[in-house]
């Protein structure tokens, strides 16, 4: 396995299509995911992005990061720009005024772009059954404005507007599950990914690629200044996040799931929960807590393979 | 040229969109607006009109999935009313900014609350400083060459912005009118295909709507609106073109009877033909009262203006929105500052009437007449601006 990672890795192409140069923090594993994502992705791609991290680190006029057509239009309609670059490209195919190039069309937007503020706009898009792949890249909180909580900040993590007090632990809601909101719109393809983990983003990037229809991939990107870890550690909590199960790779093409990166034995979550600051507050019933549940959605997500 | 049909506004809209071989239609329903979106949805299911309908989940995607459409190139279209016009505000204001040049019907209808589905100017006014080129249709012929019109204009490389057509909800858009339909020979000699200053396309990366820092930011505010100061010669243009090809010349602003005319009614949209008869009448009486009609909203036409009201001793200006606790009317506020450094600046009286589409008849309009020569000879105090025909 060690081999054919070494040997994988050659096989990813040199270019860059997300440039280096931009203004992301140090150790941001959201702006590594975006480069891999573009690598999978190559040249032949429209991209619309949302208002947030990575689009405010990209492109400051009158520069840019991009080497691949890109819009940013706002916050919470990624998916309606997509839809319109998706649909005008097609009417424009048919009607002959533009060669068929076989060109992808990716979303992209953080955890409140997407979870929150644009989930309304991106299940049109799913609904209408757009011919894109959108790709969210999680770091679990709305970091570009200061680390506000959102509907995918997990439970028990302290953020500037869920701050852990003398009567509130952090973060007292879980975590929406955007894969299975995804998976209820019956799409062709939903995966999770982690830029831990490249050789398997990108594979279900490319693969989310090739399917008509929509696909939806969700990322969790490591953010460490948000979850205030040192930058150098965050590719390890990434590693951390699967193998103690909080964070599962998996994928379900046309309602069948499977899990891509196998762990037959879970960690205990406290590996996951103690390197980071924004839990450094819990409590062992808490984190017991967090464990209950984290095996539970394990076994079910388990379960589900097995169908 | 075509064939005069007797035919709903709406209806006639749409079959002009189609004509103008839209490629892309995004809407969301809503009301006055519905009967266009019907339409085009018919048209494109009937094989009529080769574009995608994209039947977007709100009036914000609807807006957005144009910003898509028109960034890659395509020809887009889509048409709301008030409370639509209100969802999709925030992009309203980026699409010009962007300079996508989408064209947009908006069925004029009050914005809530009180809820009201009926005509007034409140849905517009809400977006007076949006950056779009913004006129006013005041019958059924105008809207079908409007159109036409519209797509030429946005679309023109010198101008590339939004448009926005403004069409009174219902009095407008759901009454039947004779219409003359242009020919598709015409269509295809007045309105060029569409060809994108910049486009999404792989063979040619660029970056769209990237963000400005303050050492920008106001450099591009100025480029925008100097584009849509600038656009007006392309406006000017396309009026006269139009003229040309099927015998009607509109222009930015229209008088009627203001020959020797002391006062003057400043009307919008569908209102201006009930105006006309009121100062038909006020006329036989031997009244030297006229009428101006604004076509143009933005670019704001100065000079055409400035030559309509010229030697006006008293203007009434009629607004169909309020602007609560402030100085007037939007039209009103904005024709005033306009003249104040004018000589012999006129008497600006401001009636606010036909709010939620209540009828504002001839009578009223005589009786708005009579209501400013009482002001201008003092016998009444003069008002900022006067909320007409309150129920007592």
């Amino acid at each position: 396995m060690e081999r054919f990672n070494v040997y994988a890795s050659r096989l990813i192409t040199k270019k860059e299509y997300f440039s280096p140069g931009h203004r992301a923090c140090q150790g941001c594993a959201e702006a590594l995911a975006v480069r891999l994502v573009a690598k999978a992705l190559g040249q032949n791609v429209i991209v619309s992005s949302a208002t947030g991290c990575m689009e405010i680190v990209s492109s400051p006029l009158p520069f840019t990061n991009w080497r691949v057509p890109w819009i940013h239009v706002a916050f919470e309609n990624t998916s309606a720009v997509a839809s319109g670059v998706e649909g005008g490209t097609k009417a424009l195919i048919r009607k002959g005024k533009l060669p068929d190039k076989g060109t992808v069309f990716l979303g992209m937007g953080g955890d409140g772009a997407t979870t929150d503020i644009g989930l309304q706009s991106l299940s049109g898009a799913f609904e209408r059954g757009h011919n894109f792949l959108y790709v969210c890249y999680d770091n679990e909180a709305y970091m570009n404005t200061g680390i506000q909580r959102s509907s995918s900040t997990p439970f028990g993590a302290a953020t500037t507007t869920s701050p852990a007090g003398k009567l509130k632990p952090g973060q007292v809601t879980w975590k929406k599950n955007m894969g299975e909101i995804a998976v209820a719109h019956n799409i062709p393809y939903v995966a999770t990914a982690c830029s831990s983990y490249p050789f398997d983003l990108i594979e279900k990037v490319k693969k989310a690629a090739r399917i008509h229809g929509p696909a939806y991939v969700h990322v969790l990107s490591v953010c460490p200044t948000g979850w205030r870890i040192p930058p150098n550690k965050a590719i390890w909590i990434g590693r951390q996040a699967v193998e103690t199960g909080v964070f599962p790779l998996y994928e379900v093409e046309n309602g069948k799931y499977r899990i891509t990166v196998d762990v037959p034995e879970l960690k205990p979550v406290l590996d996951y929960l103690k390197p980071q600051g924004r839990f450094r507050h819990l409590t062992p019933e808490l984190v017991d807590q967090i464990q209950e549940r984290v095996t539970r959605e394990y076994n079910q997500l388990k379960a589900k393979t097995a169908l | 040229m075509g064939e005069r049909v007797g035919i709903e506004v709406s209806l006639a809209a749409a079959e002009a969109v189609k004509m103008a071989n839209v490629d892309v239609v995004a809407a969301y329903p809503i009301t006055p607006q519905t009967h266009i979106v019907e339409h085009l949805s018919e048209l494109v299911a009937d094989g009529e009109l080769d574009a995608e309908f994209i039947p977007v989940e709100s009036e914000h995607s609807a807006m957005s999935v144009c910003c898509g459409s028109s960034a890659v190139g395509a020809r887009t279209f889509t048409c709301t009313s008030s409370q639509g016009l209100a969802l999709m505000n925030e992009i309203v204001f980026i699409a010009p900014a962007m300079r996508l040049p989408i064209v947009m019907i908006l069925a004029n209808r009050s914005l809530s609350g009180p809820l009201s589905i009926w005509n007034d100017h409140t849905d517009v006014m809400s977006v007076r400083d949006c950056g779009w080129i913004q006129f006013f249709t005041e019958n059924g012929q105008e809207a079908f060459d409007h159109v036409m019109f519209s797509f030429r204009v946005a679309e023109n490389p010198a101008v590339s912005l939004p448009i926005m057509m403004n069409m009174d909800g219902f009095v407008l858009t759901h009454v039947i009118e004779p219409i003359e339909f242009w020919d598709q020979e015409t269509v295809k000699q007045y309105l060029p295909d569409f060809e994108p200053v910049n486009r999404l396309h792989p063979d040619n990366p660029v970056t769209m709507g990237a963000f400005g820092l303050p050492g920008i930011f106001t450099e591009a505010k100025m480029a925008q609106d100097q584009a849509l100061i600038n656009s007006k010669a392309v406006i000017l243009e396309a009026w006269k073109d139009m003229g040309d090809l099927v015998g009607r010349y509109y222009k930015p602003v229209e008088t009627y009877h203001v020959e020797g005319a002391e006062t003057v009614f400043l009307s919008m949209g569908s209102v201006g033909e009930t105006v006309s008869l009121a100062v038909d009448q006020l006329r036989a009486r031997g009244k030297p009262v006229g009428q101006v009609k604004l076509r143009l909203w933005r670019p704001f036409p100065f000079e055409e203006f400035r030559e309509a009201v010229r030697g006006v001793k008293q203007m009434i200006v009629i607004d169909r929105a309020i602007t609560y606790g402030g100085v007037g009317g939007p039209v009103a506020s904005e024709i005033r500052s306009f003249l104040y450094l004018e000589e012999n600046m006129p008497i600006i009286t401001n009636f606010l009437c036909g709010l939620a589409g209540r009828d504002v008849t001839v009578e009223d309009y005589m009786a708005m007449f009579e209501k400013t020569e009482q002001m201008v000879k003092g016998k009444v105090r003069q008002e900022d601006y006067i909320i007409y025909g309150v129920r007592e």
